[in-house]
């Protein structure tokens, strides 16, 4: 059929199931956005091309589809590089399509012009030049399979602007066929029978879940096998929500902030079998010494993840579909009740741990601390909310004092970091769950770095919540100064005589500010329950630390403990 | 210890820029890199000389390689019995006076001289890397000046091709 490069695009988007774009127009896209409106192509706006591509993630993370999201050439293009970077480091499926100048301008440093293909090389899983209309519909195929396919990543496609108005005679492949790129299914089954027997021996095993039973939605046969083994079970930050809180196995999330029975067990764990991880920096402390007793088993799609940073004794390569379903049939082979007892005296072991040093703070403070707002959170909407966050010591709490029962249910810059993650991938969650509530919560410097996404979400009327934890500092930022430099609170005070509420209200969302104890709670529930979006601001103390908290460097059980 | 991988790639614009950016980012020691032409039209061999620390680094090399899009395949030809080469072209200092010994070097060595003036001579070696080495250290007494190498290529003895082993 012929069509312009526009309507090709469009074609191929459908041919996708795209349900949604987040863009934003500019010069080189001008023509493809001319083929959007005309075909009434579901389309968002956010405000910043950093909101779009972050909003773009936070609807791949629910939804676990493909979030897609749309700028121009240059700066448009070039805006979009911390939210792909994001999304590559937490490995979430996205397409980026970016327009580029004419194919007779590219590489004379032209009017917004940048080389977005050599910028993103290092931060996506792959990305194309699209200089003759006819690889169009090739490259799309093979993006989004790329993208969501093994070990999900960003794709990014840019896209000379001449090409959209090139005509074409469209046709959309079949079927992918990339000599170098087939990912593994079904790995080794050999080694997942040395799983079982190495689980069979073990006196103290240990299961750490990591953000890979999220992607590949697994989370409910991790559960069942936690269940009829009865093996303890440790979350990474990306992991969390695969399995219930209120697993009596459960125990927790391990790393820099992990939990006191987490940490520990890690430490002295026989046989830690990790799944989906990364073994993160933030999650092994000093790596010589992590997990010193133990041997360890690493499930991942991903070959080049097993002995990046902790050596494996095993690798179980695969899909974890594949995997855990095929130690779940192993395992089966016993009773529960038979491997329960095995573990009995471990598990009761770190049952003790948790009891002797359960996460805590102050409940008595007259302020409002951050984790009661957490926990308060966690009990209003019991459990069930999607939760969004930024950077720094609200995440940390967040992770720490809510309550998760779901996958997918947590959305969070794991990897990269990303102060400014949380306003727009709250707007792209809602937009992919418009049925569910979905709560940001935020500190006040991360709130800054894309606020103007709340009139996106004014706009569209998403009834995103947003909770400013407001210690009027870089809240982590300060708290690394106070306990290792000194307390020189160099630059990260951001004291203000802006307002929270009147910005937000002059943005369009209602806002309010909670400063007293008595009515957090019922403020809060007010709050959560309004039937549109709404911003509270809750001013909480500038010197209270996320803790326990393992020092840079440090072992997992040199943890600084605190709260009362 | 040295290896060296041979790594076929697809022949597409950007292919090189993917490998050297992921060698530089994820901090490999890499002591040289050779691409070019196959017996295949759309298909480019890139032969990389790695240095790495043990097993584990290597693996890392070669894992993360792989997950490239347009990386096809990647063999490790270290350890296999196979033929490796390197082409030099050095411009020497030669003067009448020397020149002589210059031309004995070149055949002791089975070099060329492709080059010839009143001052130097370009002459072309073909060969291991040490053999390269061994003669730019005797040539350094007449004067070099000018080095360029191609960095090394390798083949598998034997019937099969890279692509066929396993």
């Amino acid at each position: 059929m012929k069509m312009t490069g526009a309507q090709a695009i469009i074609e191929c988007l459908k041919r996708e199931n795209v349900e949604v774009i987040f863009g934003y127009p500019g010069g080189s896209v001008l023509t493809l956005y001319d083929a959007l409106q005309t075909a009434k192509y579901p389309h968002v706006l956010p405000r910043h091309e950093q909101g779009a591509v972050h909003a773009a993630d936070g609807y791949a993370r629910v939804t676990g589809k493909v979030g897609v999201c749309l700028a121009t050439s240059g700066p448009g293009a070039t805006n979009l590089i911390t939210g792909i970077a994001t999304a590559y480091m937490d490995s979430i499926p996205m397409v980026a399509i970016t327009g580029q100048v004419a194919v007779s301008l590219i590489g004379r440093d032209s009017f917004q012009e940048a080389d977005i293909r050599g910028i993103t090389t290092p931060v996506t899983k792959h990305n194309y030049l699209i200089k003759d209309v006819n690889d169009l519909p090739k490259a799309f195929k093979e993006a989004f399979f790329i993208a969501r396919t093994g070990r999900p990543g960003p794709v990014l496609i840019d896209i000379a602007k001449d090409i959209f108005a090139t005509e074409i005679d469209f046709e959309y492949p079949e079927e992918v066929n990339m000599r170098g790129y087939k990912p593994v299914a079904e790995g080794d089954i050999t080694a997942v029978e040395a799983v079982y027997q190495e689980l069979s021996n073990a006196k103290t095993p240990l299961f750490f879940v990591g953000g890979g039973i999220n992607l590949s939605d697994t989370s409910e046969i991790m559960r069942e096998i936690v269940t009829h083994t009865g093996v303890p079970v440790v979350s990474s930050l990306m992991g969390l929500g695969c399995i219930p809180h209120d697993d009596p196995r459960y125990f927790g999330m391990i790393g820099m902030h992990g939990t006191y029975g987490g940490n520990m067990s890690t430490t002295e764990t026989d046989l830690l079998i990790g799944l989906g991880v990364r073994f993160d920096d933030r999650v092994t402390g000093l790596l010589k010494e992590f997990a010193p007793k133990a041997k360890v088993v690493h499930f991942d799609i991903d070959p080049a993840e097993v002995n990046k940073n902790v050596r494996a004794n095993i690798r179980v390569i695969g899909s974890l579909e594949w995997s855990l379903g095929t130690l779940y049939e192993k395992i089966k082979n016993r009773s529960s009740a038979d491997w329960h007892e095995q573990f009995k005296p471990w598990y009761e072991k770190i049952v003790a741990w948790k009891k002797d040093k359960p996460l805590s703070y102050k409940r008595d403070s007259e302020r409002i601390l951050p984790q009661s707002v957490i926990e308060s959170i966690s009990k209003i909407t019991n459990g069930e909310a999607i939760i969004v966050t930024d950077v720094g010591q609200h995440q940390m709490w967040t992770a720490q004092f809510f309550d998760f029962k779901n996958p997918r249910s947590f959305l969070t810059s794991g990897g990269l970091g990303t102060m400014g993650y949380g306003v727009p991938a709250a707007l792209g969650a809602q937009v992919g769950k418009p049925e569910k509530t979905v709560v940001c919560i935020c500190g006040d410097g991360g709130f800054m770095m894309n606020c103007q996404e709340l009139m996106a979400i004014a706009d569209l009327n998403l009834p995103v919540k947003i909770i400013i934890l407001n210690n009027q500092y870089m809240g982590m930022v300060a708290q690394w100064q106070r306990s290792f430099y000194k307390k020189n609170y160099a630059h990260s005070c951001l004291k203000t005589k802006a307002d929270f509420v009147k910005i937000s209200e002059a943005m369009g969302v209602p806002a309010l500010r909670i400063d007293k104890k008595e009515e957090m709670v019922e403020q809060l529930e007010k709050a959560l329950k309004t039937e549109g979006p709404v911003l509270v601001e809750i001013r909480i103390p500038e010197d209270e630390d996320v803790l326990p908290m393992v020092p840079a460097g440090a072992r997992l059980d040199q943890m600084i403990m605190g709260g009362s | 210890m040295k290896h060296t991988l041979a790594v076929l790639v697809e022949n597409k614009p950007g292919v090189l820029t993917h490998i050297s950016g992921l060698i530089s980012r994820r901090a490999f020691n890499i002591e040289s890199i050779a691409a070019g032409y196959t017996e295949e039209d759309d298909m480019t061999r890139i032969t990389v000389v790695v240095d790495a620390d043990d097993q584990y680094e290597l693996e890392q090399v070669v894992n993360q390689l792989s997950k490239l899009i347009d990386v096809i395949k990647i063999i490790d030809l270290t350890g296999t019995d196979r033929v490796h080469r390197e082409l030099a072209l050095i411009k020497v200092v030669a003067t009448p006076d020397t020149r002589a010994d210059v031309i004995n070097i070149v055949e002791i060595f089975r070099a060329h001289i492709v080059d010839v003036n009143k001052e130097t001579m370009i002459i072309e070696l073909i060969g291991e890397e040490m053999k390269i080495d061994a003669m730019c250290e005797l040539l350094k007494d007449y004067g070099i000046k000018e080095i360029v190498r191609t960095g090394k290529i390798a083949m598998c003895r034997g019937p099969k091709s890279a692509k066929e082993v396993d």
